[in-house]
């Protein structure tokens, strides 16, 4: 280790760094954990005796359905998302430096709203006498307006406008990576277009296709105000269980486990996407 | 005489405007080591590439043994490509990326692991089958590299500069290497470097390209002494040029005054005229230093002397300023023979040794190529 006094500004961002995870990331997480292990008290949210309750509660029917249904919506997102995603971060790579970096720069735009206002937005969009309609209408598309607000469609539309950007930046930098040589040894060694895509495109965009679902799959869960804004009662989140249980029933030790539930599986797709680097053996390793 | 492999036929190619190729020809032989020399920018690459067929010719035709390939697919072409960067697939382990091409063949299970092990003893990387590119030395990489080429049993290897990434000592062990495999595998080998010395000591005939246009096709003795031209006698090895000024014209031989020094020298190809001024190209091994008493050669005096181990090699400042190279080797009666800085001297050469070039006037524009080592 070097002496404090010979590099003061390193010390300085490592205190800072170390610093601002534990007090703000590990402390936080911590506390989450604890709640998740002690009692319900209506007066003082938590209190003693430690239990396991909480977590066994979790595989209540109702609340089972619940998740199932929330990874179903989530997954349809997730999948939506990186079959838009996935060409579109390919073109993206494609056309020029100017270019992309206009197209990025319009990409990264709308997150300069807050994406509940874009969510009212999307609302007015899909109502019955919204946007959407009218226009559809007016072209002699269809006859009677479609139904599509407080449906489970609204719900997953509405999850694929927010994440959709989460999808396509971690796809566009692994295809701006990916080295053309590769594909034209693929070429040479006389494979067509399509085994080129199977053989070699898709394992090296991996690593972007993971992060991808990572960045679309968990937040999909939890994005409650969707289903609240655009999804009526019966197409809930688990973002909406966990707020439901600290907002409104009161349960903290509840919604404590299933956010601690929620985290376990971002910890394992970060674990897979891990590995598939190292495959590719971009994180060291011999 | 071998008969011809692949024929490049006045091939023109245009990138943004720019003509990088310039109706080009070039037949290339069964079996032969050919290499395509010539500094960055000359084209050399893109020749490769439209051979590999990964762009196509605005003009001209491509044909491998009288077949039309101009436009075929690289997928379709019965050759392989060595590149630059290796190009090795780095989530495939070494085995798997030799065996892509079978693969992609869709050869039998069987078939392909014995012709994927052959391909790897080959390049004496049988014990390496299970790595990963990166887990690889370059040498070792660049061996995986011309393993997963030659596993396809191609009529012609094309490869685009595949030893530039090596150091020096490994690039003279992969040049004889190649050699050999390509002495064993009889295959045509099409190779593109910038290097002059890689290319005379590897080829069986080089192609001297410079912007677009071949400036020489020959042996590399050929291309050596015989320069075609003052961009060839430049870029190939080191070289004197010094301006000569024709006297007189005989039957066999002219007379040309160089340095004011009357010199008779063989006649040239190309016609001479009395008044004539023309280039003597000399290289610094044809280079006679001679003792300052000596009764011929041109006064001058030593500014530079380099060791070299076989050679001891001299830069000689003539008294109008003209710069000289001169490369001697040791001889066994005086080991310890040597120049002092400043000490006078006189340059000549054996006569014969010389080579003559007529004036250029539409090359001056090369003089500044680039000349890469």
């Amino acid at each position: 280790m070097l002496n404090v006094r010979q590099q003061p500004f390193r010390a300085a961002v490592l205190v800072l760094v170390w610093g601002w995870l534990l007090f703000l990331v590990l402390t936080p997480n911590l506390l989450v954990v604890g709640a998740s292990v002690m009692t319900r008290n209506p007066s003082t949210f938590i209190s003693l005796p430690l239990n396991l309750d909480a977590y066994r509660q979790l595989f209540d029917s109702l609340y089972l359905e619940v998740f199932l249904h929330s990874l179903y919506m989530a997954s349809v997102t997730t999948v939506i998302c990186l079959v838009i995603g996935y060409p579109f971060a390919w073109a993206l790579s494609k056309v020029g430096k100017q270019r992309q970096i206009l197209l990025i720069f319009l990409l990264i735009v709308p997150f300069w709203t807050n994406s509940l206002v874009r969510t009212y937005a999307l609302k007015l969009i899909l109502a019955t006498n919204g946007l959407l309609n009218t226009a559809l209408m007016s072209l002699g598309v269809i006859d009677a307006p479609l139904r599509l607000l407080y449906t489970e469609t609204a719900v997953i539309i509405g999850l694929v406008y927010l994440l959709l950007p989460f999808m396509i930046l971690p796809l566009y930098s692994v295809f701006d990576d990916l080295r053309q040589d590769l594909l034209l040894a693929s070429h040479d060694l006389g494979a067509g277009r399509l085994a080129t895509f199977i053989h070699v495109i898709v394992p090296l965009t991996l690593p972007g296709i993971l992060a991808g679902v990572m960045l679309v799959l968990l937040p999909a869960m939890g994005l409650f105000f969707v289903p609240d804004v655009l999804g009526g009662s019966r197409n809930l989140l688990i973002g909406n269980v966990i707020k439901n249980q600290f907002l409104d029933a009161r349960d903290w030790p509840f919604g404590a486990a299933a956010s601690i539930v929620l985290t376990l599986a971002m910890a394992l797709l970060m674990f897979a996407h891990r590995l598939s680097k190292r495959r590719l053996g971009e994180e060291g390793g011999s | 005489m071998k008969k011809i492999l692949l024929s490049l036929g006045n091939i023109t190619k245009q990138f943004d405007g720019k003509t990088v190729l310039d109706s080009l020809d070039l037949d290339i032989l069964d079996g032969e080591f050919i290499t395509l020399l010539g500094p960055s920018g000359c084209g050399k690459t893109t020749l490769l590439r439209l051979m590999a067929g990964f762009v196509h010719p605005d003009e001209g035709t491509i044909t491998l043994a009288g077949q039309d390939l101009t436009y075929t697919a690289p997928e379709h072409r019965p050759l392989n490509t060595v590149f630059q960067n290796y190009a090795l697939f780095p989530h495939m382990s070494v085995f798997d990326n030799v065996a892509y091409g079978l693969k992609m063949e869709k050869r039998p299970k069987n078939e392909i692991r014995e012709r994927v092990e052959e391909a790897l003893a080959m390049v004496e990387l049988q014990d390496f089958a299970r790595r990963k590119p990166h887990q690889l030395s370059g040498g070792q990489q660049q061996r995986v590299a011309i393993a997963r080429a030659v596993v396809k049993r191609p009529r012609l290897l094309l490869l685009d500069e595949p030893l530039s990434a090596l150091d020096y000592k490994l690039r003279r062990t992969m040049q004889i290497e190649l050699k050999r495999l390509q002495r064993e595998l009889g295959i045509t080998f099409v190779f593109v470097t910038h290097d002059q010395e890689e290319a005379l000591s590897m080829s069986d005939r080089v192609v001297v390209l410079q912007s677009g246009v071949i400036q020489q096709l020959g042996t590399p003795r050929e291309v050596y002494e015989r320069p075609a031209n003052l961009f060839t006698a430049r870029f190939v090895g080191e070289t004197n040029l010094f301006p000569g000024t024709v006297e007189s014209v005989q039957d066999r031989f002219i007379i040309v005054k160089v340095f004011g020094v009357h010199r008779q020298l063989r006649k040239p190809d190309f016609s001479v005229h009395e008044g004539q001024v023309l280039h003597v190209l000399l290289r610094p091994e044809d280079i006679r230093v001679l003792m300052p008493e000596d009764e011929q050669g041109v006064a001058g005096k030593i500014v530079e002397r380099n060791y070299k181990g076989s050679t001891l090699d001299s830069v000689i400042h003539l008294n109008d300023g003209t710069e000289v190279l001169a490369s001697e080797f040791f001889d066994e009666d005086d080991p310890a023979f040597d120049y002092r800085l400043g000490e006078p001297v006189k340059v000549s050469w054996v006569d014969g040794w010389e080579w003559l070039l007529p004036e250029e006037n539409t090359m001056a524009a090369n003089e500044d190529a680039p000349v890469d080592a």
